[in-house]
């Protein structure tokens, strides 16, 4: 059984006469404990896949299934479960609560979970916020943050209900250099741990840090191919010896997921 | 989520708006205000009038006399006098319902004492007329059948004359002339007040009926007999024994029409209290048409707090929020506005109305039912009002919401 599995996807978006073909019989199959980096010219249909991949859209036609379940026959109310439950979404443009603190942001999945997976709400969010190395900005609102760790917030959110899958849209769009490999390192500690990623990316460079790139244009896959050469954000960061607080830090944590 | 989050969640965003949820708020807070005050002012005015007419007297029975109509043609004013004091007798006599019976034959005066005088109403009734209308002395005594027979120029005077014509003097044993008839005071009646017809109970002159009817009226005219049921129960035996009685008394044949009125103390009860009563519901309606006001301004408010919030409740959506979840959070957050508007509406509605009858000097009655349904109502506005928005935001996809500028 294949974690995510794709089959003739369409969408298409009708402005008034024109109509948008975004997604053209895409058909991908994802395995469990894949790190995928999405890759593809402005206007190629990775949101549009991504958000149909996050159960956030419906498919126009094709058939979804995630882990074996298919999307497409859910109702509304399954869908908010299967999000809440398997799904960590992070996005392009963060869309964290404003006015909410840090700490409460993280915890939002958690107010919604329905099987009561057990344990403290706020020890959750603390310890997921502590994974990103926000340990001491738990009371900042999201206008107290810098980009970077506005997207780390969102991060923290995305995996504070240990989803199997983390869908993240452009995460490192707006981020320095030194953030962006801090942010994949901790996407490659996380896909060590199980959790299947995909990413969307514009850089070449960071799509390097995944095991697998797609490529699109205009709605459809040109290109699958496995990462030859590897990247490895954790190894970068020894070296360059920054982020070694947060990496003791993630260490000492380890093994929380 | 749980009811405790949902509700900090509701007083988050109600409080982060303070000027708008207080605008909001304010209509309902008017439309309660006036629901609670109009409701206890109107209970209040119908439980004086109760009060009121309840101290006119006891069981009371009267008697009027009335236009007798002849084949279809309307007497004159002679035909007025159809009740004398023949027609007392008999009733005192046969009438085994009544404990009490007097007959009122009222002359308009001017009453002149030493020094000043006073226009008041000199009735001519029986001794049994302080039972029957609830009037007691005060001081000195009541006259008594023998001074009715006798025709005595006697007295007894109420609070209002007394301080008219002798200011702080003991009026007992002194003279007044009525009509050039010299009465001498022998008693005054205890203070009765205002009845519920607004007039001074207590600007009266009491006098034997024989003495008033030959000596300062036509020595003919009864118009009017008050009499009293032995029981409340017995208010209706009263009524027909008095009906039997009158009617072989004036010889009226089957088919002829009373010539006479007979109303008794409900009658007047609920002639009395059904004008406030009218009026309760009358100022209640108007006062619930503003409740509804209040509503549509919290459906207002909660309509432009989703579309502000949409990409808010695309958030909560994309995190695992059920439509359930965030119809109550909106739900929640109005009815919560509006019972808030409620709870502050009662407050300054029984504010209001204790002032009011402060200012009035009307009773205020407030009970507790009208309080909690008022408060529930309030909240079934809430309900009601929020659920339109909140089933909006509800129904927003993930995506759109999200996407929503
Ligand atoms: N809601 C919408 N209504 C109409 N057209 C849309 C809508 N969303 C996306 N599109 C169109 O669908 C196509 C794919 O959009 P999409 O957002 O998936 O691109 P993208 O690959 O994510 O681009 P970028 O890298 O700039 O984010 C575009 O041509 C876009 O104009
Ligand atoms: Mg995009």
């Amino acid at each position: 059984m294949h974690t995510i599995e794709l089959k003739k996807i369409n969408k298409e978006y009708a402005m008034g006469d024109v109509v948008v073909r975004a997604l053209k019989n895409v058909s991908l199959t994802i395995g469990q404990g894949e790190f995928i980096a999405v890759m593809g010219t402005s206007g190629s249909g990775k949101s549009t896949l991504m958000n149909i991949l996050g159960c956030l859209d419906l498919a126009g036609g094709g058939d979804y299934f995630i882990e074996g379940v298919h999307v497409n026959k859910m109702s509304k109310k399954k869908l908010a479960d299967i999000r809440n439950e398997k799904i960590g979404f992070v996005f392009q443009g963060f869309n964290l609560l404003a006015r909410t603190t840090a700490i409460e942001n993280v915890e939002l999945p958690l107010f919604y979970e329905r099987g009561r997976s057990g344990g403290n709400i706020r020890d959750k969010a603390l310890a997921a916020l502590k994974q990103v190395g926000l340990g001491n900005r738990l009371h900042h609102e999201p206008n107290q943050l810098s980009g970077g760790q506005q997207q780390r917030v969102a991060i923290a959110r995305a995996l504070v209900n240990s989803p199997s899958i983390i869908f993240a849209d452009e995460p490192t769009g707006n981020l320095d250099s030194q953030t962006t490999v801090e942010i994949l390192s901790l996407f490659q500690e996380l896909n060590d741990r199980g959790i299947t990623i995909v990413l969307v990316t514009h850089e070449q460079d960071v799509s390097l840090y995944a095991k697998r790139i797609i490529e699109m244009r205009d709605g459809e896959i040109i290109k699958d191919e496995k990462v030859l050469e590897r990247k490895n954000a954790f190894e970068e960061l020894a070296l360059s010896g920054s982020g070694k607080t947060r990496l003791t830090l993630m260490s000492a944590a380890g093994g929380k997921f | 989520m749980g009811s405790y989050k949902l509700i900090n969640l509701a007083f988050k965003s109600i409080t982060r708006n303070k000027m708008r949820s207080l605008l909001t708020m304010l209509g309902i807070i008017i439309g309660v205000a006036s629901v609670i005050s109009l409701v206890s002012i109107g209970n209040g005015a119908k439980a004086d009038v109760e009060k009121q007419v309840a101290s006119l007297g006891t069981n009371l029975i009267i008697i009027h006399t009335s236009r007798s109509k002849t084949g279809g043609v309307r007497g004159g004013s002679e035909s007025l006098d159809t009740l004398d004091l023949n027609d007392y007798k008999l009733l005192k006599e046969k009438a085994t319902a009544i404990s009490g019976i007097s007959p009122v034959i009222k002359e308009q005066c001017q009453v002149i004492a030493s020094a000043t005088n006073w226009n008041t109403s000199i009735y001519g009734v029986s001794p049994d007329y302080l039972s029957v209308c609830n009037f007691s002395v005060e001081s000195g005594e009541f006259f008594t059948q023998r001074d009715v027979k006798a025709m005595s120029k006697v007295a007894v005077v109420g609070k209002t004359v007394v301080d008219e014509l002798f200011a702080d003097q003991n009026p007992i044993g002194k003279k007044i002339r009525i009509r050039n008839v010299p009465f001498r005071i022998i008693g005054v009646l205890a203070e009765k007040g205002q009845s519920g017809m607004g007039t001074d109970q207590d600007d009266v002159i009491l006098a034997p009926s024989t003495t008033v009817l030959y000596r300062l009226g036509n020595g003919k005219t009864v118009r009017t007999i008050m009499a009293s049921a032995v029981t409340p129960e017995k208010m209706t035996d009263a009524r027909t024994q008095i009906t039997t009685i009158l009617r072989a008394s004036h010889r009226l044949s089957a088919g002829q029409e009373n010539d006479f009125r007979i109303r008794d103390q409900t009658e007047i009860n609920n002639m009395a209290t059904g004008v406030t009563g009218t009026l309760t519901v009358l100022l209640s309606a108007i006062a619930g048409v503003s409740l509804l006001v209040g509503g549509i301004g919290v459906m207002n408010i909660m309509l432009v707090s989703v579309t502000e919030r949409t990409r808010e409740i695309g958030i909560r959506m994309a995190v695992g929020a059920r439509g359930i979840d965030i119809l109550l959070q909106f739900l929640v957050e109005a009815v919560i506005l509006s019972l808030i508007g409620g709870i502050v509406g009662v407050v300054t509605g029984l504010g209001l109305a204790f002032l009011m009858g402060n200012i009035l000097g009307t009773s205020v009655v407030m009970t507790g039912s009208v309080i909690i349904y008022t408060t529930l109502f309030t909240g079934a506005v809430g309900v009601f009002f929020g659920f339109y928005p909140a089933r909006k935001a509800a129904n927003l996809n993930p995506i759109d919401a999200l996407k929503y500028e």
